[in-house]
Parts: structure tokens; sequence; C-alpha cells
């Protein structure tokens, strides 16, 4: 294992530490126990959100905890969900009455630990959890499909609203409408290594690809030989159009998200491919998103996010924000 | 039971879960992502450490202590389910007298009963549920039955090993491995793995006493 450690047990609080200084004036980081809350108190009448997860996919959440995104953030140990006393000192700190929705991805650890702060936290709070990912078939039987990239949008975009006045039971309905709408294909050349194992997740060859992965190594669909871009690019829109089924001529939002060891150029190539395609198929992108934002470490690889916008989903999307990854507007 | 009974064993479960972190580890990244064994052994070694401040406590505050240090210090599924379990047992009704066998089953089946309600998992989904059920079941017959107490240990020691090893030829429909669809099969669950390795070691030493 080759990374930047001085102690594995301090890795995480290292980190964290070091964000906490280089964002400063947007974010202050709390420990034990371990959240990011925005530098300033959240104003009265306006909904918290807060979201968070393992950690290791960063920017995703402390990333986007700053004004029209995320009021707080609960980092977990790597790849591990955060544990409910966290989000419920989180809640207590930053909800001015108004109410904390807490945005969750499908994975069955971050369900239970945010069930668990939820219910130790005895203020107004609601949630709504992502499952963007199409390589897993959905099913109410099961634990469904994973909650990935998407996330992002949902953070951007119920952010705004909550930032301009949203209730809380209208951001819970306008976080619910975009997951809906977006869908999710993730493919990886790599894989990545956790610390604290200190050897990769899992094997794959040199010339081999895991359709469908998850963010953390988790294998997805299939493995497969490495093939041309446009040929992958290809296999993981037609997943996604396949579940998402847009009309024609109906707006888009593309997001090319990197896994976190693929370089932007290779993401604005995936970028241009999937224009190209969406293109033929008279899907009209009217919005774009290209980086490294829900990332996996160090692994090789990418996922495309294609969100289907109405008017309130753009302007929602095209509102002010100021956070350590993500800034427009102001 | 006592507090000092949970320290011991949690002790003994330390060392075996160390003997046998390699295997775990492999299952996982089988059909998880690889952090199952890390959560347990940080859960087991958090509980350990715990022992000069809950060794003079009652078992019911014994038992809430442990379950807030397993629920803030752990994390992942584990450290939810794991905390659940705890925060239950110290909810069953009469801690206050003498623990005897029948009264340890029954705080153990509210401890699992819960788990299963906050993991919204049943037998056959592939997980630690798949090993806790049935052996929660048995605690269940053995409470209220006249089977000898030795007897019964080594029955559960057994069902957990069958069971343990039934979650290879199954579909995961719950946890991590859910995403797998048929390519979880073939492989043990990691959770039903280190859950029969704890009852193992647990039943194991009530019988050598």
């Amino acid at each position: 294992m080759k990374k930047f450690i001085n102690n594995v047990d301090d890795f995480l609080k290292e980190s964290l530490n070091g964000f906490g200084k280089a964002h400063s004036d947007i974010i202050k980081v709390n420990f034990e126990p371990n959240f990011i809350s925005r530098k300033t108190k959240t104003k009265e009448g306006k909904v918290s959100l807060i979201s968070g997860g393992g950690s290791g996919h960063e920017p995703m959440h402390g990333g986007f905890v700053g004004h029209g995104m995320l009021d707080a953030a609960c980092p977990g140990f790597v790849f591990s969900a955060p544990t409910p006393d966290q989000m419920q000192a989180a809640a207590e700190h930053v909800d001015s009455g108004a109410g904390v929705l807490f945005i969750v991805k499908n994975y069955s650890g971050d369900i239970m630990n945010f069930q668990m702060g939820a219910e130790m936290y005895s203020g107004k709070n609601d949630s709504i959890i992502t499952n963007d990912d199409v390589a897993v078939e959905d099913s109410t039987f099961t634990t469904g499909r994973r909650g990935v990239a998407a996330t992002v949008l949902v953070e951007k975009i119920v952010g705004s609203l909550a930032e301009n006045g949203g209730s809380l039971e209208e951001c819970k309905k306008l976080g619910e409408k975009v997951n809906k709408n977006s869908g999710t294909m993730g493919v990886a050349f790599t894989s990545c290594t956790v610390p604290a194992a200190g050897k990769p997740t899992f094997d794959i060859g040199n010339d081999e690809m895991e359709f469908g992965v998850g963010i953390h190594g988790e294998p997805g669909r299939k493995r497969e030989k490495i093939q041309p871009s446009k040929t992958i690019v290809n296999n993981m829109l037609e997943a996604i159009l396949d579940d998402l089924k847009p009309q024609k001529n109906e707006k888009t939002l593309l997001f090319i998200n990197g896994m976190g060891g693929t370089p932007l150029t290779e993401l604005y190539l995936v970028y241009d491919d999937a224009c190209e395609i969406l293109k033929s198929k008279g899907i009209e992108i009217t919005r774009s998103l290209v980086g490294n934002y829900c990332t996996s470490l160090e692994m090789q690889g990418a996922s495309i996010t294609l969100l289907k916008c109405d008017e309130e989903i753009l302007k929602n999307w095209d509102a002010p924000v100021h956070t350590a990854a993500m800034r427009w507007g102001m | 039971m006592s507090v000092n009974f949970l320290i011991s064993q949690a002790k003994n479960i330390q060392i075996v879960i160390d003997e046998n972190a390699a295997e775990i580890e492999a299952l996982d990244q089988n059909i998880g992502d690889g952090d199952h064994i890390f959560n347990v052994q940080r859960g087991l070694k958090l509980v350990v450490e715990l022992e000069k401040d809950i060794k003079n406590l009652t078992l019911q505050k014994g038992l809430n202590m442990i379950a807030m240090k397993v629920l803030s210090g752990i994390g992942g599924s584990s450290g939810a389910l794991f905390g659940t379990f705890f925060m239950s047992m110290a909810k069953t009704p009469d801690l206050d007298g003498n623990i005897d066998f029948n009264k340890a089953c029954e705080m153990v089946i509210t401890g699992i009963n819960a788990m299963k309600e906050r993991g919204k998992a049943d037998v056959g989904e592939k997980t630690m549920m798949d090993v806790l059920i049935p052996v929660s079941e048995k605690l269940n017959e053995l409470k209220s039955g006249n089977t000898d107490m030795n007897e019964g240990l080594s029955e559960i020691i057994k069902i957990a090993e069958d069971r343990m090893l039934a979650t290879k030829d199954m579909l995961a429909t719950k946890g991590r491995a859910s995403f797998l669809g048929e390519r979880a099969k073939g492989h043990i669950d990691p959770g039903a793995r280190s859950s029969q390795l704890i009852i193992d070691t647990i039943c194991k030493s009530l019988l050598n006493k």
C-alpha cells in the first residue's frame, strides 16, 4: 500500500483536520463525535440538511457543506457508515427550529445508523433515501438499489430549495423527485485500497473492467474485457436509459463522475462520447457536471448519471452555491 | 450473567476473532467491501477496554455502557446491530437479581429480536441473522423446556455452524451482498461467520466450566 499515511488509526482524524484548516472560511470540523458543519449558524426558519456516510468518497459529503447545499455532514470510518451519535450531535448543532432532513444513501449500514440517529434526535426530522444505481435490480423484498452519485445532485438541488425557505415537506418531495428522475451506472478499471486493510479490495486483471461497480469497490453486474470508451459509454447509457425512459427532447443534466483515480482528461472524453450518443437518441443535455465528486478512494473508473430536469430542478440547480467542492453564482 | 462475565467473554471472543480475521476479511472481500472484520475487531477492543469503567456497575448499567460504546465506536451495519443487541438486552425486565440460565436466554432472545427488527432481515437472506435467529429460537426452547443445559449448548453450537455454512448457497437479499445477485452464491456470509464464531466461543466456554 502506497498512501500518505502517518498512522492508520489517525487517518480519518488527520484528514478531517486538514479539511477544516483548508476550508476554514466555509466550514468547521467538530470532533467526538465527528461532524462537519457550516461556519455560520443556520438562519431561522431554514430547514437543515444533513448527510453522511463512510469516508473515502470525498468530496462527498463534507465538501458539500456550505451555502446552498448541506448544513452538516457526518463522516464514518473509511467505507463504514457513521454512528447515530454523530447524526444526533450534528442535528442538535444545526437545527434552527425548522427541522432536519437527513439525506441517506441506500446502504444497509447507513440506513440503520441514520434511523437510530433520527430516533435519538428529539427535534422534527425526516429522511430521504437515494437509490439511483441502475446496476442493481430494484425490489421491495431486498435492500434494493444503491445510492450513489445522484446523491450529489439531490444535495445541491434540495440545498437550494432549503436555502430559499422550502419547508421540510417540500424539501423531501423535491429530493425524492430528483432521486426518481436520475439513474447512475459505474465502471471500474482498478480496485481501491482501504487503509485499514492495506491491500486492494478486489483483484482485477490488467485488461478487465467491472461493469456496474458500487462506490466501495463492491462488485457490479459483470466482469468484462476492457473496450473502447465509446462502447463502454454506450453500454452504460443503455442501462440508464432502459431504466429512466426519457421522452424525446426531454431536458437532462449529464454528470460524469470520476471514481478518484481517473484523470479529468478521460472524464471529458467520456462526456464527449456520452453527448454524441445521447444526441443520436434525441435527448437534450441542458446542464453538465464533470469531475470527481463521489469517489471510491483511488479507484480508476467513472460513473455516468443522467437526471431528467423540469423547471423546478433546473432553477434549483442553477441557484448559487458555495461549498469546498462546488461553487458558482456567488 | 454479570458484567465480569461479559468482559471475560469479550476477551475470549477477541482471541478467536483475531485468529480468524484473515478468513472473515477474505469472505467479505468476495461479496462485500471488506470492512466487517475491522468493525468487529474495533468493537471488541472497545468493549475490552471498558473493563475498568464498568466492572463494578450493575448488569443493566454495564450493558448500557457497552451498548453506547459499540453504537458510537464501530459504525457500519455491525455497529448499529450489535449496539441494538446490547441496548435491548439491558431493557430485559428484572435484571437486578441473580441472572440464571433462563434469564440469560431471555436477554439474548430479546437482543436478537431487536436486531431482527432493526436490520429488517429474516432467515434465508444471507446475513448474520441466518445464524442468530435459529440460535434465538433454540434458546427459547431451552428456556421453557427441561433439556440439560450442556446438551442444549452443544445443540446451539451445531445449529450455529450448520446455519453459517448454509449461507454459502444462498442468494443475498439484504445487506451489501444483495447487490451481487447470483454472484453472491458460493460464498459464506462474513457476518454469519463472525456471529457463529462468537456463539461458538461463548457456548464452549460455558461447557468447559
